[in-house]
């Protein structure tokens, strides 16, 4: 019985979610007085792979198959599938990625585990029941629930526990195959487009975002969050709106019937703070507010605020980080 | 074509959600139920893609009790051609899935279409299991859907960018935004409605895999630190030196 992590990597990178992840499932396996060992997909390299020790785990799997850089939800779900019987895991920990979400759903069904999605603390075990506090009602609640059967499947939100450092802890990497054949990649992608995200940091991984709204008037005025963004080293996020008039990309949409984020600061700027837009963003642990409207709903939702027009403010706030650095 | 779209009745987007005194189920009273906002995605993307093939049926399907009718009603005004009920509360993602599965093959459906998640539970877990009970591929959430023939080809989006991807029906998709632009009910199609079949059918399967043991509230927060405009530089120190996040 181990506690089974999976890693998602990208261009040779351990994703910062997935050393979360780590983090949390080797947590898990202390709890549960085990070993955590990871199986890695997408494009890693062994060197940052070994490093997964300073999170906690003690061994790495790998399958070095080329086909399995991109996401191939079949071929993802058969490798880990093999993982866990190899392993003999209780505990299946993922990120709440659509990558994690896509293949802990299907491998819930194969392994005959209960899962739960989108889990924001570690489990309590007593009592011989097992609980997580997971968010619900698209960030408007908690939910503690009770997973039963010897097998369990979490996916973990982004930003709910730190990452843990042990420097110089390194874990075994072992190569591993799960005998992958051509079947296993008939629903492989025909072809994978990046996004082009300013200063390269992705929405969905980023502990600082800063957010426009319809308050910003139109895309030409977007360079100033663009610098504050750059400044912070944020990635940049929209409401609905302006998504939906194509000032911004739909990626950048956040809120209940977009993407949530959980960073560490969320800097809203002319968003009025709907309850739609509130849902996506409320558990972002700094949220600041400016805002020309002293009773925009957003400040509610606030630890830190500016009554100010965001043409005279962002400029000031980018200024100000460059001093800083 | 049969397409197949599950639609789930969840609290409208607006409501201050609230729990039963013991904090073990959501407060309905007062609560406006509606069709979840990701699964009009799916019931208007199957409905266009019927009509451009020129031939076909869509059913949706809910797993509920009577209650949720209304809003069967309302999906079948938008243009599904029947309904399913399965007479059951939803209990859990597994619970439901199963239902969904043994409709799907009961029904031989080629195409099976739903929301990314239902915005009550966020589970985002029914298409991949709905996929793994039948066997057949799942592209989850898709942004784009086209069809030629019995081949589908998908946009899924993935952390920082988006996979197309190819797949033959029968297949199990989760839909988002921007696939489409959600369709209302118009006069004809309330009036239609009325009369479209909607079947009840009992539960299957086995029971749920997890239940809720108690819901919670998100912690209040302090209250809003204000600085004024003229000194907006001030915060950024503040976000140094007291919340520490950068
Ligand atoms: C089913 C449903 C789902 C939805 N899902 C989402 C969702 O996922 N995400 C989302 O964001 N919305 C969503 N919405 C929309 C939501 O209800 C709001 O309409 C939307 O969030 C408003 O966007 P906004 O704040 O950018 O614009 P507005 O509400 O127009 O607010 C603009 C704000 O900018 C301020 N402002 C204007 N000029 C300046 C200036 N010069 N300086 C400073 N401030 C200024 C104004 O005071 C105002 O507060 C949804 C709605 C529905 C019905």
């Amino acid at each position: 019985m181990s506690v089974l992590v999976v890693v998602e990597c990208d261009g040779g990178e351990v994703k910062k979610s997935s050393l979360e992840v780590a983090s949390y499932g080797s947590q898990v396996a202390q709890m549960l007085g085990t070993t955590a060992t990871a199986v890695a997909v997408g494009e890693a390299t062994e060197a940052n792979l070994a490093k997964l020790g300073e999170q906690g785990i003690s061994k790495v799997l790998y399958d070095a198959e080329p086909r399995l850089k991109d996401f191939v939800n079949s071929a993802y779900t058969k490798l880990i599938a093999a993982a866990v019987e190899k392993e003999s895991s209780a505990v299946i920990v993922l990120a709440n990625s659509n990558i994690g979400a896509s293949v802990g759903s299907r491998l819930s069904v194969r392994l005959k585990a209960s899962l739960a999605t989108n889990v924001v603390e570690l489990p309590k075990n007593d009592g011989g029941s097992f609980t997580v506090k997971r968010g619900a009602f698209s960030g408007k609640a908690f939910a503690d629930v009770v997973l039963t059967g010897d097998r369990k499947i979490l996916a973990v939100k982004k930003n709910s526990i730190e990452a843990s450092h042990e420097a110089g802890k390194t874990a075994q990497v072992e190569s591993f195959s799960a005998g992958l054949s051509d079947a296993d990649f008939t629903d492989a992608p025909k072809q994978v487009v990046m996004q082009d995200q300013a200063g390269g940091i992705l929405l969905p991984e980023a502990d600082r975002v800063v957010s426009g709204g319809r308050g910003m008037k139109g895309p030409e005025n977007w360079h100033l969050i663009e610098d504050l963004a750059k400044a912070l080293g944020a990635a940049t996020a929209c409401s609905k709106p302006v998504s939906d008039v194509d000032w911004r990309p739909h990626h950048e949409h956040v809120g209940q019937t977009g993407i949530t984020v959980s960073p560490n600061l969320y800097i809203a700027c002319g968003i009025s703070g709907a309850i739609q837009h509130l849902a996506g963003v409320n558990s972002s642990k700094v949220i600041v507010v400016i805002n020309k409207d002293p009773e925009a709903p957003f400040f509610k939702a606030a630890d830190y605020g500016i009554v100010g027009d965001v043409f005279d403010v962002l400029p000031k706030l980018t200024q100000a980080v460059k001093e800083l650095n | 074509m049969k397409f197949l779209v599950c639609i789930s009745n969840v609290p409208d987007t607006t409501t201050k959600i609230a729990f039963t005194p013991d904090n073990k189920e959501f407060n309905k009273a007062g609560v406006q139920f509606v069709i979840n906002p990701w699964d009009e995605y799916a019931l208007t993307r199957a409905i266009e893609l019927k009509e451009a093939q020129g031939s076909g049926t869509v059913t949706v399907l809910n797993v509920g009790e009577a209650d949720t009718e209304p809003n069967i009603r309302k999906a079948l005004a938008i243009g599904a051609d029947d309904a399913i009920r399965v007479n059951a509360a939803p209990k859990d993602a597994y619970f439901v899935a199963q239902q969904i599965a043994a409709v799907a093959k009961e029904g031989a459906y080629d195409v099976i279409l739903m929301g990314k998640e239902s915005i009550d539970y966020n589970g985002f877990q029914v298409h991949g299991m709905v996929g793994e009970m039948l066997g057949i591929p799942t592209v989850a959430p898709a942004m784009k859907l086209d069809m030629s023939g019995s081949t589908a080809t998908l946009e899924r989006e993935i952390e920082g960018g988006k996979e197309i991807v190819e797949v033959s029906a029968p297949f199990v998709a989760s839909c988002q935004q921007p696939m489409c632009e959600p369709r209302i009910p118009n006069m004809r199609g309330i009036m239609t409605a009325r009369t479209k079949p909607l079947k009840v059918v009992e539960a299957v399967g086995e029971g749920a895999r997890t239940s809720v043991a108690e819901y919670a509230l998100p912690p209040k927060k302090q209250g809003v630190k204000l600085i004024p405009a003229e000194s907006a530089g001030d915060l950024i120190k503040l976000l140094r030196n007291e919340a520490k996040v950068i």
